[in-house]
């Protein structure tokens, strides 16, 4: 399918059907006589969302990547559907966010029901002032889709089709230039050996690879069965998250509706640990439920049908040797809370970025010992939700279902309970507040946006025009100053030009704040190179809070590295080096 | 030590007829359900989760503790 990519300008226009788009096999140049004369720097491995994402963010960092992929086609089924903020913010980064949510169904507000009452409502982003809303609804497909022709526009990225990863062999010094890894990849015209630095596998919960490697997974498997009824209707339900306990249309079990585009819906229904997977998979099984949930009237098709069971476990490390995991390789969490494909998505930002530094030699080899290490503690902290919404929904003895009920029964009357009632607690970007790589707060801040959080967006004005704030940091190290009233002094301005020297090259950004907008209209040109934003609404001042003067490093996956109440080029440098993992902060 | 294991009931004779009386004519599930919510109740006006984990320690030790001496029983029977 050469084509794609002329079709693609309008592809949802055109009605692109990615479920059934098939990518062409061609066969590489290593397999076309020339043998490979070095290592290519990263080689991706899966072309999920988390690969895709992967290999783009490395590809627009400047390393060269190779992404292949054992399929030629795209996801199967709607499956992830609901990608949240922080994987927004990061398709934006990307290059795709826009179309993601141009194509998605935007929501904020979740309600839950036990039998046919309203016992809970939560809002997500009770507050304005974000660009991105807290979720989009959007089948697996179009957001492989939307990634891949995003994918295709960077020289530096080659994807491969039918190329199935059977060996893997590394060799080398662990740390050093010379340590590399050698696949094997099996293609329609046989086999042949692929060389890299640095392998991300991002093969999926039954990654090939780490099957390869002999490793292993560890956690608890629920024995519980779901439904996935995806069914096409035109229907008037809010463009919220519902979630039953216990309807009157699917009594002692849990119901989960959710809008997609395109006039899907997926409902997801509780069916308990013996149900027959097979037989319930039968449209003759399905209608009915369905119809219980709908009314006798209801017309609809189904649209995919799947029946699940799930696990919440992950590889002791993430790293081994020149291969790093992410994804659902590394790890798998139930469905409740959608913390699988947007916790893969935060390994893509973390790992891209640090994979370029080392590989350009302003960073140790160990900062990719920092991947694992943050990305396994934000793995337990959505395994801990994970497990906790399972438990909820999914009683494992009697004494635990006595309580459930007790609380949804509280519920109903008592505000304090409503807390406790738990059908998922919805992805949030891990806050990696124990990172070596931080800089540790020397003066008070309030507020959310400590060291290890990812950045907040707010509203700003860049050349007198309306702006996001987060469109304006990361992709490379940014500092970001506040700037008051009484402008810049000199000693600052010293500062920053020192940091634009250095030998990390760091973008800077001044957020100047609403009352200030007549006395330093001239700092365009007295700070040569920084972007110059207006905090016209006060709310980047108020959640980062902000005086004048205080300075934020931010790292190039847009989380909050260092900050001051004052900018000294030298404390700046310190911490970018500690950022780095490089030379007498240890 | 946050959690108070002196004397503090204003009425404990009264309190205890009406934790008693809570219960009457419902069957094992509703007490069950009943014991539940009131835990959940008392929780929530504790508030403090120190307080809360001292508690739930003590409960667990004193049912185990019965647990372990039927078994001590159970064992010295055998014997």
């Amino acid at each position: 399918m050469q084509s794609v990519h002329s079709v693609e300008m309008d592809g949802d226009k055109m009605g692109i059907n990615y479920q059934t788009l098939s990518f062409e096999y061609q066969p590489c140049r290593e397999q076309q006589g020339g043998t490979q004369a070095t290592a290519y720097p990263v080689i991706v491995v899966g072309a999920g969302p988390v690969g895709l994402a992967t290999a783009i963010d490395v590809a627009q960092q400047g390393v060269p990547v190779v992404l292949v992929d054992d399929d030629c086609s795209l996801s199967t089924g709607s499956r992830a559907i609901c990608f949240s903020k922080r994987s927004l913010d990061i398709f934006d980064r990307l290059g795709c966010g826009q179309r993601m949510v141009d194509k998605g169904i935007s929501w904020n507000v979740g309600k839950v029901f036990l039998k046919d009452e309203l016992v809970y409502t939560f809002n997500l982003l009770p507050e304005s002032g974000h660009n991105r809303p807290a979720f989009i609804n959007l089948q697996q497909y179009y957001v492989e889709g939307y990634l891949l022709e995003r994918a295709r526009e960077l020289p530096n990225l080659e994807i491969r089709w039918k190329s199935k990863v059977v060996g893997i062999r590394q060799d080398g010094t662990l740390g050093d230039d010379d340590a590399n890894v050698t696949l094997t990849v099996e293609t329609p015209d046989g086999q042949y050996p692929l060389c890299g630095r640095y392998v991300v596998a991002a093969d999926g919960s039954r990654s090939p690879i780490r099957n390869l490697m002999g490793l292993d997974t560890h956690g608890r498997t629920f024995k519980d069965r779901f439904l996935i009824a995806d069914v096409k209707m035109e229907a008037e339900f809010p463009t919220e998250r519902w979630f039953w306990f216990d309807p009157p249309f699917h009594p002692n079990q849990s119901v989960l509706l959710h809008r997609q585009p395109d006039n899907v819906w997926r409902i997801d229904f509780q069916l308990g640990w013996d149900a027959d997977p097979a037989l319930e998979k039968t449209p003759e099984r399905v209608i009915p439920r369905v119809r219980a949930l709908l009314g006798p009237e209801a017309k609809f098709e189904l649209e995919w049908v799947s029946v699940y069971t799930f696990s919440c476990l992950r590889m002791d490390r993430f790293r081994h040797g020149n291969v790093l995991f992410a994804g659902d390789s590394a790890h798998g969490v139930s469905p409740f809370g959608a913390r699988g494909a947007n916790s893969g998505v935060q390994d893509a930002e973390n790992l891209a970025w640090k994979l370029a530094m080392v590989l350009s030699g302003r960073a140790s080899d160990a900062l990719l010992d920092t991947y694992a290490s943050e990305r396994e503690s934000a793995a337990d902290e959505n395994i801990r939700h994970s497990t906790r919404s399972t438990d909820f929904i999914t009683p494992k003895s009697a004494v635990s279902r006595v309580f459930r009920d007790a609380v949804l029964k509280l519920a109903r009357d008592h505000a304090f309970a409503r807390q406790l009632v738990n059908s998922g607690r919805l992805s949030v970007p891990a806050v990696l507040r124990d990172s070596a790589l931080n800089t540790a707060d020397s003066e008070r801040f309030a507020g959310q946006m400590v060291p290890g959080a990812a950045c907040c967006d707010a509203p700003v004005r860049l050349g007198g025009q309306p702006a996001w704030l987060l469109q304006q940091l990361g992709q490379q190290f940014t500092g970001m100053l506040f700037c008051g009233a009484g402008g810049i002094d000199e000693a600052t301005c010293d500062a920053l030009q020192a940091l634009r020297r250095g030998a990390i090259p760091l973008k800077l950004v001044v957020l100047v704040s609403a009352d200030a907008a007549e006395g330093v209209s001239a700092l365009d040109v007295a700070l040569s190179g920084a972007t110059v934003l207006h905090d016209t609404e006060g709310l980047a001042k108020t959640r980062y809070d902000a005086t004048p003067g205080a300075f934020y490093l931010i790292r190039p996956d847009q989380h909050v590295c260092a900050r001051w109440r004052r900018l000294d080029a030298g404390r700046v440098e310190q911490a970018l080096k500690r950022a780095l993992c490089v030379g007498g902060t240890a | 030590m946050t959690l108070n294991t002196q004397p503090n009931l204003a009425r404990p004779d009264d309190f205890y007829e009406a934790l008693i009386d809570m219960h009457r004519d419902f069957d094992d599930a509703q007490s069950q359900s009943a014991n539940a919510q009131l835990i959940l109740l008392l929780a929530n006006h504790i508030g403090d989760h120190a307080t809360l984990l001292e508690a739930m320690q003590h409960a667990r030790a004193g049912a185990a503790q019965a647990g372990g001496k039927q078994q001590g029983a159970a064992a010295s029977f055998d014997a």
